[in-house]
């Protein structure tokens, strides 16, 4: 294609074929009757939550007064004990100088809270990001194992990443829970996180030796001639040109990692695939809650690589 | 100050037994220039990689002021402290200013505080001409002011020797004057200095004395006086009738 082509008739051709796959999707779901539900998802990210304030002990109202939308009210017991306790203004149910009895309700409290959606998403993203920590210290050192001159050291770091790379990650996962954490009686947290860090730095490692190799020789022999030790030469010399080099594929490894995190939903880790799987079961809404899940998890991966790409922006500068 | 006894480097690879330096021995003293010169692939530049142990080789022994490097007990990080060694290529980090290519080793290996090595990397830039050129990154210059910010990345440890590995050989021809001129003046100075090249015009000059090399071993040695007007060896003549 030469410059001066134009571009929008392919961006009109790309808008027609969106177009027709989305009529396409639609016209084969209204042929399976399936009667959409979309109002019932909110409230899978956010709900009100209803909480009954009741009486703590024997003993009258003292005085009740208006704050804001919230009422205040003083409680006194027998033995002449005072508390304070706030209601929604709507829900109370005393007045001033009425006799209460312990347990009795005295109003309710409104308060917003993260819907399973939400709270998936957020067991998603930490495990992720402490798989991804890990994942690169362990990438890191099996990396570095891999280009040792000494054999042992070489091989044992290219059997991990030959058992890793050369089984699946669910397989590895059920290992880690069910065989790994039986013995060692790990919580299902540390089992998925070690699973998918010992996954992630398999893949890691890979990329960290390529990019080492990838540096010129003798950046190594300028550093070490100039007196530097083998792992100064590395943190100062080797390293941060390589990571820049490796950023694109290390970022692809760890937003991949986000997707493959969905993965310990097999072992009850409540992340954000398992809180749509439950949602499903309460509502029968399948299509919806699959849709928002993916969209969730589309969201976190774009998010992302913008950022990276912004970062190998920034780090261009010196090239 | 630097001793080089019978050394011998091999390279094996695919069957083939190459001895790239075979057998070297010679000496440099302090304040003394040693030019060392032979065609492509005599292993010139593989000898004075062995020098600071870049190169590790099967036989003989290096004294750096009558330290061995072969010795398991020597601590060759703090020996090539003292050797300074320019490359071929330059060498320099990329990721890293010209000052701050200059005072990474002064920090991290002679331990001086961010003041001071900032202070003794000016004062050399200004001394290898490119005093204005400290926040530039070395991909922003020229081969020549690459060079010269390697000598003084180089100087500024304090080294007792410097190594020149072919420093010109990857210059274009304007550029290799203003390189010449900063090693002459390090010459002047009283530096001691081992440099492999192919540039007759600084051994005849500063040399004070002449190392000539083919397949590994060392054919003739001598001053420059000696080395270019009445060489004793055939093969000496017959390279010297090439280039000249």
């Amino acid at each position: 294609m030469t410059a001066t082509d134009k571009v929008w008739p392919w961006k009109l051709l790309l808008a027609g074929i969106l177009i027709l796959l989305a009529a396409g999707i639609w016209g084969s779901v209204s042929r399976i009757d399936y009667e959409w539900r979309w109002y019932r998802v909110p409230q899978y990210f956010l709900y009100k939550a209803e909480d009954a304030i009741k009486t703590p002990f024997d003993g009258v109202v003292k005085e009740v007064s208006a704050s804001g939308r919230d009422a205040v009210v003083t409680l006194a017991s027998l033995d002449g004990e005072q508390q304070k306790v706030t209601v929604d203004g709507e829900t109370i149910k005393v007045d001033a100088g009425d006799d209460l009895f312990e347990g009795d309700t005295i109003g309710f409290v409104y308060e917003w809270n993260m819907g399973p959606l939400l709270t998936g998403l957020w067991t998603t993203l930490w495990i992720s990001a402490v798989s991804s920590v890990f994942g690169l210290i362990i990438g890191l050192i099996a990396g570095l194992m891999k280009i040792s001159k000494n054999y042992t050291v070489r091989t044992l770091a290219a059997i991990y990443v030959e058992v890793i790379r050369g089984t699946p990650l669910l397989v590895q996962i059920f290992i880690a829970y069910f065989f790994i954490g039986t013995v060692f009686n790990l919580d299902r947290n540390v089992a998925g996180i070690g699973a998918l860090a010992l996954f992630a730095g398999a893949y890691v490692a890979e990329i960290i030796r390529s990019g080492i190799q990838s540096i010129a020789k003798g950046q190594m022999e300028a550093a070490r001639s100039l007196g530097m030790s083998l792992p100064q030469a590395m943190m100062d010399i080797i390293l941060p040109q390589a990571f820049k080099r490796i950023l694109p594929p290390l970022s692809g490894q760890f937003i991949s990692l986000i997707k493959d995190s969905s993965l310990v939903s097999v072992i009850a880790i409540t992340d954000l695939t398992k809180s749509g799987r439950e949602i499903i079961t309460s509502t029968f809404a399948t299509f919806e809650i699959w849709l928002v899940v993916a969209a969730m998890y589309l969201i976190v991966t774009s998010v992302l690589s913008q950022f990276v790409f912004y970062l190998e922006r920034r780090y261009r500068v010196s090239d | 100050m630097i001793k080089a006894e019978n050394v011998t480097k091999i390279f094996t690879g695919r069957g083939v037994v190459v001895r790239a330096v075979d057998g070297v021995s010679t000496t440099v003293d302090k304040g003394e220039v040693v030019v060392v010169i032979g065609p492509s692939g005599s292993g010139k530049s593989t000898f004075i990689r062995c020098i600071n142990g870049l190169e590790m080789f099967e036989e003989g022994h290096v004294y750096i002021d009558g330290v061995d490097i072969v010795d398991k007990k020597t601590n060759i990080n703090k020996i090539r402290a003292e050797v300074g060694m320019v490359f071929q290529q330059f060498n320099l980090f990329p990721h890293k200013t010209v000052l701050e290519n200059l005072t990474l080793a002064q920090m991290r290996v002679r331990k001086r505080k961010k003041k001071e090595a900032q202070d003794k990397a000016r004062m050399l830039l200004v001394k290898v001409g490119i005093g204005e050129k400290e926040n530039e990154y070395p991909s922003r210059l020229s081969g020549g002011q690459q060079q010269r910010v390697a000598i003084a990345r180089a100087l500024a440890m304090d080294p007792k020797v410097m190594l020149f590995d072919e420093p010109t050989s990857a210059l274009d021809p304007e550029m290799v004057g203003e390189v010449l001129d900063v090693m002459k003046t390090l010459a002047k100075e009283g530096m001691t200095m081992m440099v492999v090249t192919h540039e007759m015009g600084f051994a005849r000059e500063v040399a004070d004395r002449v190392l000539f090399m083919d397949e590994g071993k060392m054919v003739e040695e001598g001053t420059p006086e000696h080395f270019f007007i009445a060489p004793r060896e055939d093969r000496t003549k017959l390279f010297l009738k090439q280039v000249l």
